[in-house]
């Protein structure tokens, strides 16, 4: 008894250094950037590291909003990112609805067009899809990013997934009570998926305020940036000063762990019931 | 088309009304409901229609044109087809696509099995340490790709300052990104760094899905830990690896912003792949109908991974 609670002890400690260096090592890029975003250019890269600057360089942060529009930059993103949530939401359980709990024509072969392109890497249609939105005359707005990010599959495929688990006689009920399709959807369907929705508000938040590729092929005008390619856009101007590159990249990261931080629970149920599916 | 659809629905109205016929008012009910369950996938599906199906569409049709954007369209036949084998570029692009997989797909599983493993035991802040691991996944890639470029700088970054205190000789000292040995490694590192986390969420729910009498009658049999998750563990995780597997192939042919931010592709094409060769093609080169070309090349292998996940889930 007495060893077996020994080796207990041992293998736990094991464990828990295993689990501190691991993490450690995960967190250590953050560290350094917070570290170096409060220290001067010269001193980000002396070694061995000072961790926590004896004479924080707090200037950075308040530098950063005047060498660039930063301040726009995040405006331009919230206001993206915002935008393409909400309609997001809006439109995939809109339609995560019919394909759940309504019977019509062709169901099966307009979802069997949703399923087929979720596979579909969006790398394989950038450029036809650029020359479209060309075309309606959208390249340089934001409006471009909008519609390309607003209506996608996955959405739709999320939604009804949970619908699906939903007891299609709430709805029947909710029939003979006199409720038509659209007040079954809001008042019933849409309160009793908060965790699909909040799932999937965080899905499309993180997708859009870090998307670099979409912004950098449609956004060349700066005031129009979004703060992933002001950032890049800002640390070839400045490739030299370490410090303000660092205090921006914190900057960009706060929202996201703002949202992640409270959602985060969603997140992961959502991350691990997607991979049940496999 | 909705305006012909209110005409028919009006100008039936009143012919049902004066012969209610039941046959008639239940195929008047049975178009009712459609309309009002279209009316639910419109707003969605006419986005998704024109701005994800049309364009796929229509990327099938440019591969087969020559195009420069501004000028006339011309039909090339398979000109484009036939130009990837003469394209250095194209080989060492599909090449570098296949090596980054090839490695980066078993790296990546393997950490986040073993984080899964460590982190699905009984230990204090596991929440905590649960969200550390992820957060890089959520963290956005041009600000921790910066960071990441910083401390891998070769001469003042600090990994390489550590081994040199180490007692390395600064000739033999990795060059990282700036190195065309070293830069695969280094955007493959980062890669697996950024990723682990969210595979380790859905190895996670995996393990907890295995049923508890199984370790419980491998313990009877005397099985030692490492028995255990060779007979229980990895067999039982059979259906979670092949999805991950499956994710992690798909994601890794599409490679794009951290070599972007990274090496851009270099040093000489030493990490450039598909997506980069696809993105200089159209919007360096304006050459629309190649890109398409190359395109169409990512698509075929993602599609052949997707058909071998639609086969082994039958068989499921």
């Amino acid at each position: 008894m007495k060893i077996a609670g020994r080796k207990v002890t041992a293998n736990s400690i094991a464990v828990y250094a295993t689990v501190i260096v691991i993490t450690a090592v995960m967190l250590m890029p953050f560290a350094w950037m917070l570290s170096a975003s409060l220290k001067l250019s010269r001193d980000v890269f002396v070694f061995p590291i000072e961790w926590i600057p004896s004479q924080p360089q707090w200037q950075n942060y308040v530098d950063i909003w005047t060498k660039i529009p930063l301040g726009l930059f995040i405006y331009n993103t919230s206001k993206l990112t915002i935008i393409v949530t909400l309609l997001q939401l809006l439109t995939s359980s809109f339609a995560a609805y019919a394909f759940a709990k309504l019977d019509f024509p062709y169901k099966n072969t307009l979802f069997l067009g949703y399923i087929a392109t979720i596979a579909m890497p969006w790398q394989v249609y950038m450029v036809p899809q650029f020359l479209l939105m060309r075309e309606f005359g959208l390249n340089n707005t934001h409006l471009a990013l909008i519609c390309l990010q607003a209506f996608t599959a996955f959405g739709v495929f999320l939604m009804r997934q949970f619908y699906m688990s939903i007891p299609t006689e709430l709805c029947e009920a909710a029939r003979i009570d006199g409720m038509n399709e659209y007040q079954i959807w809001a008042r019933i369907m849409l309160p009793l998926s908060k965790p699909a929705l909040s799932t999937l508000t965080i899905f499309t938040f993180v997708t859009t305020w870090n998307d670099f590729l979409g912004p950098m092929i449609y956004l060349t005008k700066t005031e129009l940036k979004t703060i992933q390619i002001g950032l890049r856009m800002f640390i070839s101007q400045y490739s030299a000063e370490y410090g303000l590159i660092m205090a921006a990249s914190v900057v960009a990261l706060i929202p996201v762990l703002i949202v992640f931080l409270s959602l985060q629970r969603f997140f992961v149920e959502g991350v691990a019931s997607s991979g049940l599916k496999g | 088309m909705s305006i012909s659809n209110s005409t028919i629905a009006a100008g039936d109205a009143p012919a049902v009304s004066r012969r209610p016929s039941k046959v008639l008012s239940r195929r008047r009910r049975k178009i009712q409901s459609a309309l009002v369950a279209y009316s639910f996938i419109a707003p969605n599906f006419l986005g998704f229609a024109v701005f994800t199906l049309g364009p796929i569409l229509f990327a099938f049709v440019l591969a087969f044109m020559h195009w420069d954007g501004s000028n006339a369209i011309t039909f090339a036949g398979l000109d484009n087809f036939w130009r990837l084998f003469e394209d250095k570029v194209f080989i060492a692009a599909f090449w570098n696509t296949i090596i980054y997989t090839v490695v980066s797909v078993p790296a990546t599983l393997a950490c986040a099995l073993g984080l899964a493993i460590l982190l699905n035991q009984k230990i204090f802040g596991r929440d905590f340490f649960r969200t550390a691991m992820f957060f890089p996944y959520v963290a956005s890639l041009v600000a921790v790709a910066v960071v990441w470029n910083m401390i891998f700088n070769p001469e003042m970054g600090p990994v390489n300052m550590i081994l040199y205190t180490l007692g390395l000789d600064p000739k033999d000292m990795p060059g990282w990104a700036a190195d065309r040995h070293w830069a695969m490694v280094t955007v493959i590192l980062f890669g697996v760094w950024k990723s682990m986390g969210y595979y380790m969420v859905i190895y996670l729910a995996g393990l907890q899905g295995i049923n508890s009498e199984l370790y419980e009658a491998a313990d009877l049999d005397g099985a030692n830990a490492w028995q255990k998750f060779v007979y229980v563990t990895v067999p039982q995780l059979g259906p979670t690896t092949f999805f991950v597997t499956v994710m992690l192939t798909i994601q890794a042919f599409k490679v794009f912003d951290q070599i972007y931010m990274i090496t851009q592709g270099g040093p000489g094409t030493s990490t450039l792949v598909l997506v980069y060769h696809i993105y200089n093609e159209a919007f360096i080169s304006w050459d629309l109908g190649y890109s398409s070309m190359i395109a169409l090349v990512l698509f075929f292998l993602v599609l052949a991974v997707t058909v071998v996940q639609f086969r082994r889930q039958r068989e499921d």
